[in-house]
């Protein structure tokens, strides 16, 4: 019998890193712009490193690659890291193989938010931030606040269960309430409907600088989450007995896992799938620990989340594809696919 | 229980007043000869110019088309309460002077100020709401299921996709209210207006290209929507037809910000700046978008977002500022 791989090996890293960087590479390259592939590449590692590279560019070509392509790419990077990580954290917070980043209302919060700013005009927002992205973002954790009060009720105080449950309530109060003003304002349909679908395809170094830090810091707080949630995945009982404060340490991850998404989801729309689907491929590729399953859910998130990007603004070009129906049309399969070759074993 | 005991209630009411007014509102479906009857009519009663006999000809052809069962009001008076649900023909009916019988309108109806707006929904319409109002005729973009059945007349007046569905709309609306000449004349004001901006375009050797800008995703029109082919009267080339190359696809596709920068359009013209509160000023503030012509020589033309989702009679004003953003621009090649 296989011991199941509590530590990450160097191989698998090494393989997701690959993973990643030559989806960012292909990403780069391909447009509707013919740019010299070299010149491409040279120029976004100028933009990237401290020091000046001559990548022999003619100006328009240094702005195509530097402020819309490799922005775009970085952004989805980022989005799909994000999304995957918190997915594979709520799946080991609630035991729960259905668990995606959205469970606890954020999608429904997030909709709503961004349907009042579109509503009333909230163009401007504040600060470094637009009005939608602050309604998103404050309707996303305005839900799972709500959620984890709900689900304080009641005898089995704040269990996974009674979560799941509150999270269940509140996004079908808070659909029901973004329907509603939806109907009573169609002159906005279209624009709520295309921030609902997902997309990076207006994205620049101003939402990179909006995400980044946010998502690299917690992204490094998660991947180290991976033996806590080993623990938990016992139970609860068993966790606390074992010396982990669950109650404490439930309510710490939560919160990270969903200002994480949150943060994602006021930067690029509900792009779903990815948080749920990406961990179970790497659980069937890697092993089930999720000291393993974190960490590499980050990457594998990054490279798919920039193949679909890829795909979108590809399929139909010049036209674009929302990437809601990339990451699912394409990533159903792909799952299909992984869940059979590994389950035959 | 007790919401059962009113559906029955109202659906009794329903039938007694369908079954007590339906005389005057009798539906036909053969408009052709009501509309020869109508024109007959209406020439004994008032003076008419020469666009009487091809209103004829529009009526009757459009007759084919309208997809309610138009009765023209051939036994009885015309209509005095009149409802629209559709902006556009609220625009049409004040512009033929036939505001006065319009009772209300629905609640997106903000042009001219002089009409009635209320909560009336073209969207999802109440037929009991309709109804409140006591209308003789109903004018909505798209067939309201349940006024005939309850007597009330429907005339549906779809979205125009060329001019000539405009003028026919117009025509059709004089002779349904009886303001024919009005229509007659309105139409032929547009009709000198806009030869007079297509007659004063300079002659270009390589055409200009063009993009339009509906919302701050870029979603675009190709030219086989109603807008493209007002900007096709002036030659203007769009570039986001490549997205729609043999006209078969969807009109409205969202564009590739690097498609958009490498295509370098000469003019843009924004469809948001309602919506979406875009300038000239937030456009070339995007990154990337310093690279395109139209920005560079600030040829950058901000329209009115509910002039350009309607067909109606302001086409106009959309056709004169278009023929100036085109005027304006020097009959050069540029890069």
């Amino acid at each position: 019998m296989n011991a199941i791989p509590t530590r990450t090996r160097p191989a698998w890293f090494l393989a997701g890193v690959a993973f990643v960087v030559g989806a960012a590479v292909l990403a780069l390259l391909v447009g509707p712009t013919s740019i010299p592939k070299w010149g491409t590449l040279l120029e976004s590692l100028d933009r990237l490193l401290p020091f000046t590279i001559d990548s022999g560019l003619n100006e328009s070509q240094q702005t195509i690659v530097g402020n819309l392509r490799l922005p775009r790419v970085i952004l989805a990077m980022l989005v799909g890291a994000s999304l995957a990580a918190a997915g594979s954290t709520y799946q080991g917070i609630f035991r729960n193989p259905l668990a995606s980043p959205y469970l606890l209302g954020i999608a429904a919060g997030g909709g709503l938010g961004a349907t009042i700013a579109f509503v009333n005009d909230w163009g401007d927002g504040v600060g470094a931030f637009d009005g939608v992205q602050l309604g998103a973002f404050a309707g996303s954790l305005l839900a799972v606040a709500l959620t984890w009060t709900v689900g304080a009720t009641g005898p089995c105080d704040r269990s996974t269960t009674s979560l799941i449950l509150a999270g269940v309530a509140v996004t079908a109060f808070f659909t029901a309430f973004q329907t509603f003003l939806q109907q009573r304002n169609t002159e906005d349909l279209r624009q709520i409907y295309t921030w609902i679908l997902g997309g990076l395809n207006t994205s620049g170094w101003t939402e990179v600088a909006q995400l980044a830090p946010v998502a690299v810091v917690l992204l490094i707080v998660l991947s180290f989450s991976g033996r806590a949630l080993d623990i938990m995945a016992v139970g609860d009982e068993e966790a606390t007995t074992l010396g982990l404060p669950v109650t404490q340490v439930r309510f710490v991850l939560i919160v990270v896992a969903s200002l994480l998404t949150a943060a994602s989801v006021a930067v690029s729309g509900l792009i779903g799938f990815v948080g749920l689907i990406i961990p179970h491929a790497v659980r069937l590729l890697f092993g089930a620990s999720f000291r393993v399953i974190v960490p590499l859910s980050i990457l594998v998130g990054a490279g798919f989340m920039v193949l679909s990007d890829l795909a979108a603004r590809t399929l139909l070009t010049p036209a674009e594809i929302p990437i809601g129906v990339i990451t699912a049309f394409f990533g159903a399969p792909f799952f299909v696919f992984i869940l059979r070759s590994t389950t035959k074993s | 229980m007790k919401s059962r005991v009113l559906v029955c209630i109202v659906a009794l009411l329903a039938l007694l007043a369908a079954s007590c007014g339906s005389d005057a509102a009798e539906v036909v479906a053969d408009g052709s000869d009501e509309a020869g009857a109508l024109a007959q009519d209406v020439a004994d009663g008032k003076a008419i110019e020469d666009e009487a006999t091809t209103n004829n000809d529009a009526m009757e052809d459009d007759a084919m088309e309208d997809e309610a069962t138009a009765d023209d009001d051939a036994t009885t008076d015309l209509p005095q309460r009149i409802v629209s649900l559709s902006p556009t023909s609220t625009e049409m009916l004040f512009a033929i002077g036939a505001g006065d019988r319009v009772v209300a309108v629905d609640d997106y109806s903000n042009f001219p100020a002089a009409a009635p707006m209320t909560d009336l929904s073209g969207f999802t319409p109440n037929i009991e709401a309709i109804a409140g109002f006591e209308p003789d005729l109903v004018i909505s973009s798209g067939p309201i299921e349940g006024l005939d059945a309850i007597g009330i007349e429907n005339y549906v007046a779809p979205a125009a996709t060329n001019l000539d569905d405009i003028y026919a709309q117009i025509e059709q609306l004089g002779a349904l209210t009886g303001n024919v000449g009005e229509s007659a004349e309105l139409v032929l004001q547009m009709q000198t207006d806009i030869d007079a901006v297509l007659a004063s375009l300079p002659e270009r050797e390589t055409p200009l290209t063009y993009y339009h800008e509906l919302d701050n995703t870029l979603y675009s029109v190709t030219s086989g929507t109603f807008i493209g082919y007002v900007y096709d009267l002036f030659g203007l080339v769009n570039v986001a037809d490549p997205a729609d190359p043999d006209g078969e696809a969807f009109g409205y596709p969202q564009l590739n910000q690097e498609f958009l920068v490498t295509a370098n359009p000469d003019i843009i013209f924004l469809a948001d700046t309602l919506c979406c509160e875009q300038t000239a000023e937030t456009v070339a503030a995007r990154p990337g978008w310093d690279l395109i012509a139209a920005v560079q020589n600030g040829n950058i033309v901000e329209l009115n977002d509910d002039v350009l989702s309607r067909w109606g009679p302001r086409i106009v004003d959309f056709i004169e500022i278009v023929g100036a953003a085109v005027n304006e621009l020097e009959p050069v090649a540029t890069s």
